[in-house]
This record gives structure tokens, sequence and C-alpha cells, in this order.
């Protein structure tokens, strides 16, 4: 066992600390869930891209650089260590991309991976359904075949940065006499402002359109926009969901930054006689360094070979509670200055709140840590 | 970067589960709350065996080198066969002597600390005024905020700690009270420093192999209770109290093993901190979802469950490890 890291990987740590300090912006960008922002964000992914920042693990010829998930993960510290801003392009990177690495064919990665990498395209997720949120295979948005593709009908929601994003993927029901909800079901890409699309941004809790209602009427998605074959689009989709709650969504770097800030702002806010604050600070910096060494096994095994599946579902829950507790703490620390919706740490906290509900409810991750980790009887579900 | 067990280290800490998951530990341990040290000794002679004791001893005076890490894979382990008796107060005396560097006392104490013939408690500086098994211990280590390393024999007025497997007594009033002093000055006080982090780490990996412990009795127990006609197990309410145990322990462990491979103040108050809470919790999770038999002495899960809580206040109580978390940041980490 052995926690310090190559020479290489050393070499690959300064190179991205020396980009960082030479490009990220001065001044923060504007928040990237308003129009403004979001076109403030897509340009600072070119910026990434055009040295080939942007996605470091995507093999060279889509953009990347090929880097193992150790070098990943250094990237992220030192990505977010240096105060850069957030990841507009996410969506597709972290759940379309992995989707496409396992299931799609070399055309559709060659004709979809290096605009996701540039940021000139930016993808949203179309799964949930004003119906069907936890209970996701109750999903009833129609596929119907068509010449050369399909026609998609109904109504996606809470569909992250659709507001202001260029394509979306998601899935559909093509079969709508299978014998399981499970079952025919398939995994599609659509564009955004094809005939047919209607997008409502939706106000999050702060007024933002964070995300947006999508009304679908007969779009139509050419066969090449399939991912995989028709039918299996819950297969697909569940492939993907491990990323989504497992390292890649939220990796260990942000909170080790965040978990930083926080103690700048206890030195310099804090009241030394209050010990439960303190304590409070204390636990965000030790939860930072838990997760961070988690994450460091995890990519220990899967570098030996291992994968990661419902052990997932404990990063997902950790982290999404860990990020509450450390913004909470800073208000704590501003005191008065924490209701002012302006301060650096207000956008942070009310992102925060989204954590247990997103990429899966932590009732249904504390569901299959119990059913697949501890062998618990399964429940109704 | 390679955070993962060696398979050495795998196989030691498989070896040692399953000598102790034969070893009928839980008599022992109610022996030993009896006052009956006999089969806790029988118990450390098996665990000596193995070469666990040895672990903490410099290979110079029998030891197998100081090697935190495998230790705290061992201490896991006794943790979670509910092991009786001064086992991280023998081996913090052994880095304390190691660490002190004074030939004449290496040689009288350490071979026989390796070889787990002899048994040490230790109390320190700031740390529990208890004694913990001082009755059953062979030494009685202690030292002094002036820096002097004293040892004593001999029986001392007994107090009663809520877990009965910890025997505990204070030491007479009076620093002076005629124990032999073995040494003084600021080399005691540095190697009762090192010693004192050890015997944290320690504690954590302790509390982590008790957490596991009753984590694994209750979720066993969860799906052969059955009440409104189906296993407790199904129920949401007891599956999500138990995923939430998991994780509490699933994140205190590699904290734990990061500690053991760099012990720093820092890094081992966190890993004690962790540990020490998700084992509480464990333990608190484990009484509720057994039900009123879970409140009973008589069920060997009180073993683990009256234990939890003086472990996770032992050697750095909350408190004090989230301010030595804190401390150790300055300056800050980037
Ligand atoms: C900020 C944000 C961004 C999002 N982005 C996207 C996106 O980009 N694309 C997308 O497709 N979706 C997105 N979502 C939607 C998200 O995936 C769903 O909100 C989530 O799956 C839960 O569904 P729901 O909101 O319908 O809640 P429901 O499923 O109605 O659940 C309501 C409550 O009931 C609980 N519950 C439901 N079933 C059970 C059960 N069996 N056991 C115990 N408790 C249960 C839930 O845990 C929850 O607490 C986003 C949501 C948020 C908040």
């Amino acid at each position: 066992m052995e926690l310090a890291h190559t020479a290489d990987v050393e070499a690959f740590r300064a190179e991205a600390r020396t980009w960082l300090r030479a490009h990220v912006p001065a001044r923060p960008l504007p928040s990237l869930e308003t129009a403004e922002g979001f076109a403030a964000h897509r340009e600072w992914e070119a910026v990434l891209h055009a040295d080939r920042w942007s996605v470091v693990s995507w093999p060279e010829e889509y953009g990347g650089r090929g880097v193992d998930i150790v070098k990943w993960l250094v990237f992220e510290e030192e990505y977010w260590a240096a105060g850069a801003p957030g990841r507009v392009s996410q969506n597709g990177i972290n759940l379309l991309a992995p989707t496409l690495f396992d299931h799609a064919s070399p055309q559709q990665r060659a004709r979809v991976l290096p605009s996701m990498a540039s940021g000139e395209v930016i993808w949203a997720q179309a799964w949930s359904e004003p119906e069907s949120g936890s209970d996701l295979a109750s999903l009833t948005s129609r596929a119907v075949r068509t010449e050369g593709g399909w026609l998609l009908t109904g109504q996606k929601t809470w569909s992250s940065r659709a507001a202001f994003a260029d394509r979306a993927f998601g899935i559909f029901r093509t079969d709508p006499d299978a014998p399981k909800p499970h079952q025919g079901l398939t995994y599609l890409m659509f564009d955004l402002r094809a005939p047919g699309v209607t997008v409502r941004p939706i106000g999050r809790l702060d007024g933002k359109p964070a995300f947006a209602e999508l009304f679908l009427d007969q779009v139509f998605a050419p066969d090449e926009d399939v991912i995989g074959e028709p039918g299996q689009g819950w297969r697909i989709a569940m492939s993907t969901t491990g990323n989504e709650r497992g390292l890649t969504l939220r990796s260990p770097g942000r909170f080790l930054a965040a978990a930083d800030r926080l103690v700048g702002l206890w030195r310099t806010h804090g009241d030394p006689s209050d010990t439960a604050l303190r304590d409070r600070v204390a636990d965000a910096v030790v939860g930072a360094r838990a997760y961070e060494l988690f994450t460091w096994a995890n990519a220990s095994r899967f570098a030996a070979g291992g994968t990661i599946g419902a052990e997932s579902s404990l990063n997902k829950v950790f982290w999404s509670q860990y990020d509450i507790a450390l913004h909470e703490t800073a208000l704590d620390l501003l005191g008065a200055d924490a209701e002012l919706a302006e301060g650096e740490w207000a956008e942070p906290w009310v992102f925060s709140l989204a954590g247990p509900i997103y990429a899966g409810t932590n009732e249904i991750q504390r569901d299959i840590i119990a059913e697949r980790l501890l062998g618990l009887p399964k429940g109704r579900r | 970067m390679r955070f993962l067990l060696t398979d050495e280290q795998s196989d030691f800490a498989r070896t040692l589960r399953s000598l102790l998951g034969s070893a009928q530990v839980p008599a022992a341990v109610r022996a030993w709350a009896d006052g009956d040290a006999a089969p806790g000794r029988a118990l450390w002679s098996r665990l000596a065996g193995t070469g666990l004791f040895a672990l903490a001893v410099p290979e110079a005076y029998e030891g197998a080198g100081l090697l935190p890490l495998e230790l705290s894979l061992g201490f896991v382990e006794l943790g979670r066969a509910g092991v009786p008796g001064p086992v991280v107060e023998s081996a913090a005396a052994s880095v304390l002597l190691a660490e002190l560097a004074d030939e004449a006392l290496a040689k009288r104490f350490l071979p026989g600390l390796a070889q787990g013939e002899t048994s040490a408690t230790l109390t320190l500086p700031d740390g529990s005024p208890y004694a913990l098994d001082a009755d059953a211990a062979t030494y009685c280590f202690t030292v002094s905020g002036a820096g002097e390393l004293r040892w004593r024999g001999g029986p001392r007025e007994p107090v009663r700690s809520t877990d009965p497997a910890r025997r505990l007594s204070l030491p007479p009033a009076g620093g002076d009270d005629g124990g032999e002093l073995l040494a003084a000055g600021p080399a005691v006080t540095r190697a009762a420093e090192a010693a004192g982090r050890w015997a944290r780490l320690l504690t954590a990996a302790q509390c982590l192999g008790v957490g596991e412990a009753l984590l694994a009795r209750t979720v066993e127990y969860a799906k052969q209770r059955t009440q409104f006609g189906t296993p407790i197990g199904g129920f949401q309410a007891v599956k999500h109290r138990l995923a939430d145990t998991l994780l509490d322990l699933e994140f205190a462990r590699p904290l734990v093993w990061a500690a053991a491979l760099s012990p720093g103040p820092g890094e081992v108050a966190a890993a004690k901190l962790a540990a020490g809470e998700a084992s509480y919790r464990a333990a608190m999770t484990a009484l509720q979802l057994h039900g009123a038999v879970g409140y009973t002495e008589e069920l060997d899960l009180s073993l683990w469950l009256r234990k939890a809580r003086p472990l996770r206040d032992a050697w750095g109580t909350p408190s004090a490890c989230r301010a030595e978390v804190l401390r150790s940041l300055t300056p800050p980490r980037r």
C-alpha cells in the first residue's frame, strides 16, 4: 500500500497546474445557469479544449490525453484547487460519453464526441418525466418507427441545462406491449432545436433556469442516433448511472477545494469560542479527506482490473450529504451575510441542496446499499 | 499510488480473523470481566503466535519492526472479535520504549512484549487518568507531566467501567509513589507523544472492527427476525439505518489506512474521529434494531455494545480529535 504518486503522475500534475494558473479566469464567470453565464462557460470549454484539457481521460483522437483514472483524479484536484469554473458540458462528458464508449458504434463516436469535447455542442439528459422520477422504468414517452428513424412524442422534465443546451439524450418506449416496464425501451439522441421540440425553462429554488421541461411532438431522430440496439435502452441507461453516482460526477478534488475555502472562511470569520462550529469545520476537513481516500481506494481497484457496482451508491449518498453539511457550515460562519444572494457561498449552497435528489434519490441509493451490499431482503419498489 | 492492501497484508488479517473466530472470545471476555484473566491470557498467547505483538517492536529487540499498517489491520480484527485486555496499551508501551532509544531499557522490556509473554498498560500526561487492566498487565507504565517514566506492579484501587471487560484503576495519589523511575526528560516526553499517537491509531482500528462486528450481527438478525409476517430487514426504515451504518464504516476505513501509512497527528486524529463515531453509531443502530433483546447483557452483542462508547472516547475524544485535525492544518494544505 502506497499513497505517493509516481514521478510521471507528479509531472502531469505540475503541467496541469501551470496551465491552469495561466488560463483560469481571474474573476469568476457569471452563473452558468443564466444565458450570459452559459455562453461564458461554453467559451471556457473551448479554451480548455484548445490545449486538450477538457476531456483528459478520453483517447487522443477525440481531443483527450488518454490518461488513466489516477491522472484524471489528479487533474480534478488541480482544477478545483485553481478555482476554475464549473463544467457546463458535464452531462455530456460524464453521462453520455461513457455510454458512447461502452455502447456506440465507431461512427457515432466520431460524430458526437469531438464537438462535445470542444463545448460546441452541449448535451442535456432527458430521462425523467412528470410521472416517472424514482420509478424511471414507468416512463411513457414514445418513439415510433418511421422512414429512416423514429418519431419522439411525450414530455421530459428536470432536464439540467436544457434551457440553453443544444442536444439531448434520453430513453423512450419503443415497444408498449413489452411484458415488463424495463423492456421495450430505446436509448436515443435528439436535437433540442428540431421541429416539434418545445423547451420550457424551469426556475430552480433561486429562480435561475437551471433545468427545463421538454415537450416532444413527433420529433424526428434518425436511426444513426440510436445508441445500442433498440429495446435495450434500460440496460444501457443503467450502465450510465454507475458513472453518475460513482466517482466521475463529483470528484474529490471539488470537495477538497471547498473544504480548504471553508477553513479559510473559519480563520477569518470564526468565533474562537464557538467550538460547535469549529467541530463542524473539522468534520468538513475530515469528510473531504475520507472521500478522497475512498476514491483512491476505488481507483486502485479499477487500476487492478476491478469494477464499480453498487458501491457507487455509497459514494452518492456520502458526497451529497457532505456537500450540504459543508455549505451549511459556511453559511453559519457568515452569520447575517449568509442570506445575501450574491454571496460567494449562496449559489453553491442552493446547488448542494439538490444532491440528495438527483442522480437517483438517496432513499433509492440506501435501498441499493441495503439489498446489494448487505444482502437484506428486497422490498416493494 | 496503490491504495490497496497487498496480498500479504490481507492474508495476515484473514489468518487472525479465522484464529479469533474459533477461539471462543466471548467466554474469555466474560471471564475477564469477572476478574479471571486466564482464558484471556491464553488467547493472548495464541495471538502472540501470529507475530501480532512483534509489529510494534524493532527487529533489534525480537520484533518485526515498527509496522503500523500491519498492526492496524490486526487491531481491526481484535475489535471485530472483541478481544479483552490492554492490547492498545501494550503496543503503545512498546512504541514508547522503542522511541526512547535507551538500549538497557529496550533490552529489558521489549523482547517480552514482542513475544506476547508480558503485557503492559500505560497512562500518559493529558490522557485518561485511569489505567486499563492494570490488574492483569505485567507492567503498569506511567509518564508524568514532568516527563518521568515509571513502572510499578501490584494491585491498585479499582474503578468500574461501563464496559465490565475494561478494568480500570486509578494510580495512587501523588506522582512519586515509589514506582521505579526508568527515564526522565524531553526524550521521554517525545517518546510519549509517539506512543499516544499509536495508541490513538490502534484504538481507531479497534473501533472499526467493533463497528463491523456490530453491523454484521445486526444484518444477520434483521434477516431472520420476523415481525408482521416478514423479516424486519425488508422494512425500509430498518434497511436505511443499516445502509447508513455501512456508509459510516466504509468512509472511516480509508482514513485508518492512510493514518497507518503516515501517522501524523492530523491523519491519526481524523481516523480516530471517524472510526470512533462510526462504531458508536453502529452500536446505537445495533441496539435499536435488536429491540429489547439487544438491551440484555446475556446476548453476546452486549460485549461490543458496551465497548463502542468507551473506545470512541479512549485515547482522544471526538472533540480532542477535531481540535487536532484543525491544528494540524496550519499552514494550509495548499
Ligand atoms: C437539480 C436537479 C437536476 C436534475 N437533472 C436531471 C437531468 O438532467 N435529467 C433528468 O432526466 N432528470 C434530472 N433530475 C431529476 C431527478 O433525476 C429526479 O428528481 C429523481 O430521480 C427523483 O424523482 P422525482 O423528483 O420525481 O421524485 P419522486 O420519485 O417522486 O420521489 C419523491 C420522494 O419520494 C421518495 N421515494 C420515491 N420512491 C421511493 C421508494 N421506493 N422508497 C423510498 N422513497 C421513495 C424519493 O426518495 C423522494 O424523497 C434532476 C433533479 C434535480 C433536483
